[in-house]
């Protein structure tokens, strides 16, 4: 069995109601240090809802979330990321009227004077920080004081995956971080999530996109109708068996099926 | 490296400003036949009409930031002068407000008018904060209120005799004194302190804000308490500069006030904007109301070229922001 010391999530009969609908129905969770899992399914399938339930945003009908080996009650966003779960959501959580620098440190301002609300900021320490930050990542953004709304998407991208990357966080959701991307945007995407396995920081990835699943992660999570049916190693299933167990139908219907 | 992309808007808003004094001096010439800004006199009497309203907009600027408004300047203004007035009597004040405390140090005044602000500042911003009634409403009940308040606090009589200390405050250059150290005060709190950084952030995008651990409820209501404390540091000035407090000052300088903020380049859609820009905003009206009465042309019409410039700002403002979007 798996050695409770390398996991860092689990969770047990984690279930979601609203009201009669049941959207997550007694999932079994294991997540182990420095794994990257991908989580798929169709619409509907509990997905974001699972992933809602553990960085916060809502509290479970029933069931316990582990985190660090600890049960843990999460009751806002801002609880998880206290504890360490840093997550990208789909429509970015980014100032467009702030720089690189002050969107990287918002809600942890590096400071000269400490005075309360009207601390002074420390602007290079936070400009160098996030020019370090950036160049890890390989992204260019010619001038990190420009307002990120100024910016292309992909490196609007990149700049919310550097805040939760650069945070020493314990752990990274990612829900379809590539979905509004062109490609060379979502390469340089995919670069940063290939980086943070080297760092060994663990990643769930929620992601419609097969091939990229297949190309980034360890093992695949599948979830359909609320409830996970199956968790495979990557290197050893193949898109058609992933799909299968997406939609429910026999294996082989879609042999000829484009997954990607 | 510098922040090059934000600096046209503010010379821009500049060279508008030089433009609209240039065509008065022209039009002098023309018209009168006198020069318009070689006079001494009439520049300083435009810098100690807007320095008034220029307080308040200094706060307004703040809130305006966080995508809010705050109408309540003007009734504000007039409540902390009455307040503040009647602790402010001289100690040989003919039918004075309150017998018990005459001649009291000037300071005292000036804390009540202050706190009085910085009160009704705190309602709106509680208001806003934590019932979701938009600011609109919310500044709009106080500005009612607070009018109403300030007629009823001394059933409408004019509070006079104000102490000499007192009314030295607004004497001479004194208030155009205060106008310019609030406005440096507060560009550098926005500019460099996690106040000004969380107060851009909560009007950019205050889901992210508040996802990144702001605490968006207590900074807004800092933000309106600031706006009010500044309409009251408005209020103590100009009655101790009228000698006399009334019920119906201030009357539209809210409106002043946020025509200033939207003139200088502050964005109605919140995240943008600076001081620096409300100074400069502050002087065009000045420069407006003062030329026209120069110019000997109606104030309405003066109402009428304040209204359009307003609007104009406002459409300038919507345009950079579709702009914006499309880039994106």
């Amino acid at each position: 069995m798996n050695n409770q010391d390398d996991i860092i999530l689990r969770t047990e009969n984690l279930t979601k109601r609203y009201g009669g609908v049941h959207a997550l129905e007694e999932a079994n969770f294991t997540l182990k240090k420095g794994e990257h899992v991908a989580i798929v399914g169709d619409n509907g399938a509990g997905k974001s809802t699972f992933v809602r339930q553990i960085t916060g945003v809502e509290q479970p009908s029933s069931g316990d979330i582990f985190f660090e080996g600890q049960r843990v009650e999460f009751n806002s966003p801002l609880e998880a990321r206290e504890a360490g779960i840093e997550s990208v959501f789909q429509d970015l959580a980014l100032c467009n009227d702030l720089d690189v620098p002050s969107n990287l440190f918002l809600g942890r301002e590096e400071l000269l004077f400490k005075f309360g609300p009207f601390s002074i900021l420390d602007e290079k320490k936070m400009m160098q920080k996030a020019k370090e930050v950036l160049e890890r990542t390989a992204i260019k953004i010619p001038n990190l004081s420009n307002h990120v709304g100024d910016m292309s998407g992909g490196q609007r991208q990149c700049v919310a995956i550097s805040r939760s990357a650069s945070f020493a966080s314990k752990l990274i959701i990612m829900d379809e971080p590539t979905a509004a991307l062109g490609v060379q945007e979502t390469t340089q995407v995919e670069n940063i999530i290939r980086g943070l396995k080297e760092q060994g920081v663990p990643l769930i990835l929620i992601s419609h996109n097969l091939r990229q699943v297949f190309n980034l992660v360890d093992k695949i999570w599948v979830f359909r109708r609320g409830r996970i049916v199956g968790e495979v190693i990557a290197a050893e299933t193949d898109g058609n068996e992933i799909v299968s167990m997406i939609t429910g139908m026999q294996d082989g219907v879609h042999e000829k099926a484009s997954y990607i | 490296m510098f922040k090059r992309a934000n600096l046209p808007a503010e010379a821009s808003i500049f060279a508008v400003f030089v433009g609209i004094a240039v065509l008065f001096e022209i039009l002098g010439w023309f018209v009168v036949g006198k020069s318009f800004l070689g006079n001494v006199q009439r520049l300083e009497i435009i810098i100690l009409q807007v320095c008034i309203f220029g307080i308040i907009a200094v706060g307004v600027t703040q809130v305006i930031i966080t995508s809010g408004i705050d109408l309540s300047g003007g009734a504000v203004l007039a409540l902390s002068a009455m307040v503040a007035a009647s602790f402010a009597q001289s100690a040989d004040a003919f039918a004075p407000i309150f017998p018990q405390f005459l001649g009291l140090p000037i300071i005292i005044p000036i804390v009540v008018g202050l706190s009085v602000g910085a009160a009704c500042g705190w309602i709106n911003g509680a208001i806003t904060a934590y019932t979701g009634i938009p600011s609109f409403i919310a500044t709009l009940g106080m500005l009612v209120t607070a009018r109403a308040v300030a007629v009823i606090y001394t059933e409408g009589q004019p509070i006079y005799s104000l102490s000499d200390s007192f009314t030295a405050i607004g004497s001479g250059a004194w208030p155009v004194l205060i106008f310019f150290i609030v406005a440096v005060i507060f560009h550098l709190l926005l500019k460099h302190t996690v106040y000004g950084k969380h107060t851009y952030a909560i009007g950019s995008n205050e889901r992210a804000a508040r996802v990144a651990g702001i605490n968006v409820r207590r900074h807004k209501i800092m933000v309106y308490t600031i706006a009010g404390s500044l309409s009251g540091l408005a209020g103590v000035v100009m009655c101790s500069r009228a000698t006399i407090a009334q019920s119906g000052m201030g009357t539209m300088y809210e409106l002043d006030a946020i025509s200033a903020v939207v003139i200088g380049g502050t964005s109605l859609f919140g995240g943008r904007g600076r001081i620096t820009g409300t100074v400069i905003g502050v002087c065009i009206l000045g420069v407006i109301t003062s030329g026209f009465t120069f110019l000997r042309i109606d104030f309405y019409y003066q109402e009428i070229v304040k209204g359009m410039i307003i609007v104009g700002a406002v459409m300038l403002d919507q345009r950079r922001q579709a702009q914006r979007r499309l880039r994106a």
